[in-house]
């Protein structure tokens, strides 16, 4: 047996102690293959794994196991994404079989944005199980070789668990006991919603720390860096459960013309130069939407290069 | 109640526009009580159509009718004598008026003139929302005697989702947040152990993805 749950490299940076750093793509509207390798060639030797997006924002792209696959053969190690809304439990269960049969190993449970925002708003949603259950699903089908149903998997797919927790979303008071929660159903991993609220945050880390949740699940900072005022207000106001402070408004707004988006990687910089150190975190998980090619950069600068080699 | 709402009138005149002789057929049940299918609505809708006919030239008859209510064979069988002498029927019950309407007169149209919503109740008076998705196995007193299955936008058992803001749900600032309010009613019972207890898949055979439901109750059935 080996010492690993599913041996995947994310799984073994964390484990190592090394200060993890993932990064995201997001699957094309369409089948615009070369499009994604260019997207995904930008992350390659920058992050430990790459988040791959399911129909984000209930918006129709390339499925996020065939996406996975393609970063697979780049060289990347995708972090295969899974939302409740689109799929019954028996869709789930055989995805996720065959995700791991074609390599996949870590794999991030989540309820889904419901299609009202999305593009087809006629849509029938699903919800069969929420985003715990389904945790809770990989966890049996791996642990316990079980089907939801009780029965037995043939070979069990061994993968690395991953939750998201948003720590600003309502009621504040629960957040800490959800994500509690959501490592007893079996998560192994966190990455947190973008993170703009440092203040709250830190509240927030230390009762996750009082509780001991990190020492049983590895919790990795969201990152996004703002590249416009524009981007900063559309966050604040439009999208639920995300807390953009009014003073890192106003530090954008006073950077001046052409240097907002610097000074929006300046403060995802800041930040992760104080998640390195924050009691609890265990590493950082850059979502640089439609920005992957700055990525680099932000690595170099973050001081995370290069990536260990586990 | 079962909650329904008028169908656009236009719409309607559209299902009928071909027919001479039409029945409107309201029913004293919960549509009466959400005003939108009793007899005062059934006089309202007959009196557009006429007018719509008079309007377009045409010479037809619209008669009223409004039954104790529409789900139950007893009172449906009241129209044996004279449905036959329409051409078209709307009824403006819930969708099961019609329904039944359908099956026992087979020979005759039957149109129906409002949209049915959901199971709730009146909120206040001219306001209604949802309380119950049918879903055949009630578990409310898990959740502070709130359903999440039917007032949750995911159906969330282990919510609340990253979405909830202000009380609100992501979809919208109109609707409420059902999780937020079942979190903040238990911790303030003192049942956050409650809270914090995985709930398990639910088993939705019981529901509509069982398959169409029939029920039978041996001591009622003659």
């Amino acid at each position: 047996m080996s010492e690993y749950k599913s041996g995947s490299n994310l799984e073994k940076v964390l484990k190592s102690g090394q200060f993890a750093f993932t990064g995201e793509c997001g699957p094309p509207q369409g089948a615009n293959v070369e499009h994604l390798r260019e997207k995904a060639g930008h992350l390659k030797g920058c992050v430990d794994a790459v988040n791959v997006t399911d129909n984000q924002t209930a918006v129709v792209r390339m499925s996020s196991w065939a996406a996975s696959l393609i970063l697979l053969q780049e060289g990347l190690e995708p972090n295969f994404q899974m939302v409740c809304r689109d799929r019954n439990r028996l869709a789930i269960q055989s995805d996720i079989l065959g995700v791991y049969s074609m390599g996949i190993r870590n794999m991030l449970c989540l309820s889904g944005d419901h299609q009202k925002f999305g593009n087809h708003p006629d849509a029938k949603n699903v919800f069969d199980i929420d985003s715990m259950q389904l945790i809770h699903t990989v966890k049996t089908m791996r642990d316990e070789g079980k089907f939801l149903n009780g029965q037995d998997v043939d070979v069990p797919p061994r993968l690395f668990i991953g939750a998201a927790s948003n720590p600003f979303a309502e009621p504040f008071d629960f957040r800490v006991y959800r994500l509690a929660k959501k490592i007893s159903a079996g998560a192994d991993f966190i990455q947190t919603q973008c993170i703009y609220n440092m203040a709250k945050f830190r509240e927030f880390m230390k009762k996750a720390v009082d509780m001991g949740l990190h020492e049983k699940c590895y919790i990795l900072a969201g990152v996004t860096p703002m590249k416009s005022v524009g981007m900063a207000l559309y966050m604040a106001k439009q999208v639920p459960g995300m807390d953009v402070p009014d003073s890192l408004i106003q530090r954008l707004r006073g950077a001046g013309k052409g240097k907002v988006a610097e000074e929006g990687i300046r403060f995802a910089l800041e930040q992760i130069e104080e998640f390195k150190e924050m009691e609890g975190v265990a590493g950082v998980h850059l979502m640089a939407i439609e920005w992957e090619h700055r990525v680099p950069e932000i690595a170099e600068r973050a001081g995370v290069l290069p990536r260990p080699a586990v | 109640m079962i909650v329904a709402q008028p169908k656009p009138i236009k719409e309607v005149l559209e299902m009928v526009r071909d027919f001479k002789k039409i029945l409107v057929v309201g029913c004293k049940g919960c549509v009466t009580v959400c005003n939108v299918g009793g007899a005062k609505e059934v006089g309202v809708l007959a009196a557009a159509l006429r007018i719509a006919g008079k309007r377009s030239g045409r010479d037809i008859a619209v008669h009223e009718h409004t039954l104790e209510r529409q789900c139950d064979p007893e009172y449906v069988g009241e129209l044996e004598e004279t449905i036959h002498d329409y051409d078209a029927v709307i009824s403006i019950a819930c969708g099961v008026g019609p329904q039944f309407l359908s099956e026992r007169y087979p020979g005759v149209r039957i149109f129906p003139g409002v949209n049915t919503q959901f199971m709730g109740g009146a909120e206040a008076h001219g306001i209604w929302s949802e309380r119950c998705a049918g879903c055949g196995t009630c578990v409310v007193h898990y959740f502070g005697g709130l359903c999440p299955i039917a007032r949750c936008s995911k159906s969330l058992l282990n919510g609340p989702c990253g979405g909830s803001s202000n009380g609100k749900c992501e979809i919208s600032k109109d609707v409420e947040c059902i999780w937020d309010t079942i979190v903040r009613k238990m911790m303030e019972q003192d049942r956050l152990d409650e809270l914090v207890e995985f709930k398990p898949p639910k088993s939705w055979s019981t529901a509509r993805d069982g398959g169409p439901r029939r029920m039978s109750r041996e001591e009622l059935v003659k």
